[in-house]
């Protein structure tokens, strides 16, 4: 098993591929070659510049820079995170939920199986770190993102049952328990099927890539494991938090639902 | 005794009044008058600013929760989270009340088991009657509690809150019923129109003042 250098010529080659999409477009009429040809330069450019940055930062293997690329990560993924709500509810608090869950989840988990399981050296080796951190981000995103929008609808949607029993003398976190619970299923519900459906619908990104460069599949999907445990670990843990802070965002500190902050007013 | 002090309630100028034990107070008004806002900012359901105090006890000198386990709400269209009415209730409900307070809402005790969708509508409003009943709050702050009952339950419920305020309790009436409000109302409060431009506040300030 041995891995092929992509020439720039064969890039070329590919790139060929992405102009038949254009033709396709201009044939049928349907108005998406300067879409293709945006989406395209973008790729093209993001994924080039981060190949250098991440060529330069894995040679300096500095773990100050390695740190600084690492929350640079975190803040994208919380941005990120709130750009995917229905609606914009609670501002710089809702910021401050998301990418503090992000943050506290993604360092935890990244540690963990920087330290713990996998044991380079130096333990921040950022080849490791950078795409592990990566993936734990990308995965606690979809549910944080999910739990955020879930808690925001389900208390617009069932503000008469909190509000009744707020009524009748509940605490913020009891009122909103059913809220909660809810948020927080539908929050693993992405990580859950990517569980069952890998290696039988998909083959998960990270293995492809190692067989590509030549590792043996048994290894790749022993990778792939490993990496799966922490995705699913950091998830629901993300999704515990950040439902915990959702109840807490939507109530105030005399157990009252913010009806205005919802725009329920 | 409920006192009631310069409460702020959307528009309408501050609120000043007070209700004694065994007292009921009529709030009346057109749709929009602030009716339901007063009685939830008295329930402390709002952020409202003003005063509130029960027995000399303002709202703010304990929690949210504690406040609303004596200074009970019960709104115009309940609200359910649980599969069934019993579900909603206390576990540690006593058995013989429960089955007291049902009786005279005129719901049988099998209801207590049917999946709440399949309850009437004045079924429903009676049992969340009840559920507020169940633990005996203070104030009872009743919005609109007949308005979807028909002649004979309109009865039972008349006759529970006058149960209620014999017991000592202290009710708060929302209501458009001229005869309701004539049965149970030691004192009546008039809400005016909201957004009239010439609003005489003098109409705004309750009808019968009552000195505290």
């Amino acid at each position: 098993m041995s891995y092929v250098p992509l020439s720039w010529l064969d890039v070329t080659a590919a790139a060929v591929l992405i102009v038949f999409n254009g033709v396709l477009s201009w044939a049928l009429r349907l108005g998406l070659e300067r879409s293709i040809a945006i989406a395209t330069v973008r790729m093209v450019v993001q994924l080039g510049a981060i190949g250098f940055v991440l060529k330069f930062v894995f040679e300096q293997t500095s773990p100050l820079l390695t740190a600084v690329l690492a929350l640079v990560m975190i803040g994208m993924a919380g941005h990120e995170a709130l750009a995917r709500q229905e609606s914009r509810v609670g501002g710089w608090m809702a910021y401050g939920i998301g990418t503090g869950t992000l943050f506290f989840v993604g360092l935890l988990a990244t540690l963990y199986t920087m330290i713990v399981v996998i044991g380079p050296e130096p333990w921040y080796a950022p080849q490791y770190l950078l795409p592990i951190l990566g993936m734990i981000l990308g995965n606690t995103l979809t549910g944080v993102a999910l739990v955020m929008n879930t808690i925001v609808q389900a208390a617009k949607r069932d503000r008469a049952a909190i509000e009744a029993r707020l009524a009748l003398g509940e605490t913020r976190f009891e009122a909103t328990a059913s809220v909660v619970v809810h948020a927080v299923k539908t929050g693993l519900m992405p990580i859950l099927n990517a569980m069952a459906a890998t290696g039988v619908v998909t083959l998960p990104g990270m293995m492809t890539g190692q067989i590509l460069a030549g590792i043996d599949p048994v290894e790749a999907a022993k990778y792939q494991v490993m990496i799966m445990f922490v995705i699913a670990a950091a998830t629901a843990l993300g999704v515990m938090l950040a439902a915990i802070g959702g109840a807490w965002l939507i109530t105030d500190a005399r157990h009252r639902l913010r009806v205005g902050m919802l725009g329920l007013v | 005794m409920l006192k009631v002090d310069k409460l702020k309630v959307g528009t309408l100028p501050p609120l000043s009044f007070a209700v004694a034990g065994t007292e009921c107070l009529s709030i009346e008004g057109p749709s929009g008058s602030g009716k339901t806002r007063l009685l939830r900012a008295i329930a402390d359901l709002d952020d409202v600013d003003g005063y509130v105090t029960l027995d000399g006890a303002e709202r703010r000198e304990m929690s949210g929760p504690q406040w609303r386990r004596q200074v009970r709400y019960f709104a115009a269209e309940p609200g359910w989270w649980a599969a069934t009415p019993r579900d909603h209730f206390p576990s540690d409900s006593d058995p013989g009340k429960l089955e007291r307070l049902l009786h005279a809402l005129g719901l049988d005790l099998s209801l207590l088991d049917r999946p709440i969708g399949q309850l009437s509508t004045g079924e429903r409003l009676r049992m969340a009657l009840a559920r507020g009943l169940i633990d005996e709050p203070r104030v009872l702050l009743l919005d609109e509690p007949t308005a979807a009952l028909d002649a004979q339950t309109t009865a039972l419920v008349h006759e529970l809150i006058r149960f209620q305020l014999l017991a000592g309790r202290i009710v708060l009436l929302v209501s458009h019923d001229p005869a309701e409000i004539e049965r149970l109302a030691h004192q009546r409060l008039q809400l005016g129109a909201q957004s009239r431009p010439d609003v005489d506040h003098r109409h705004l300030l309750p009808r019968r003042s009552i000195a505290s």
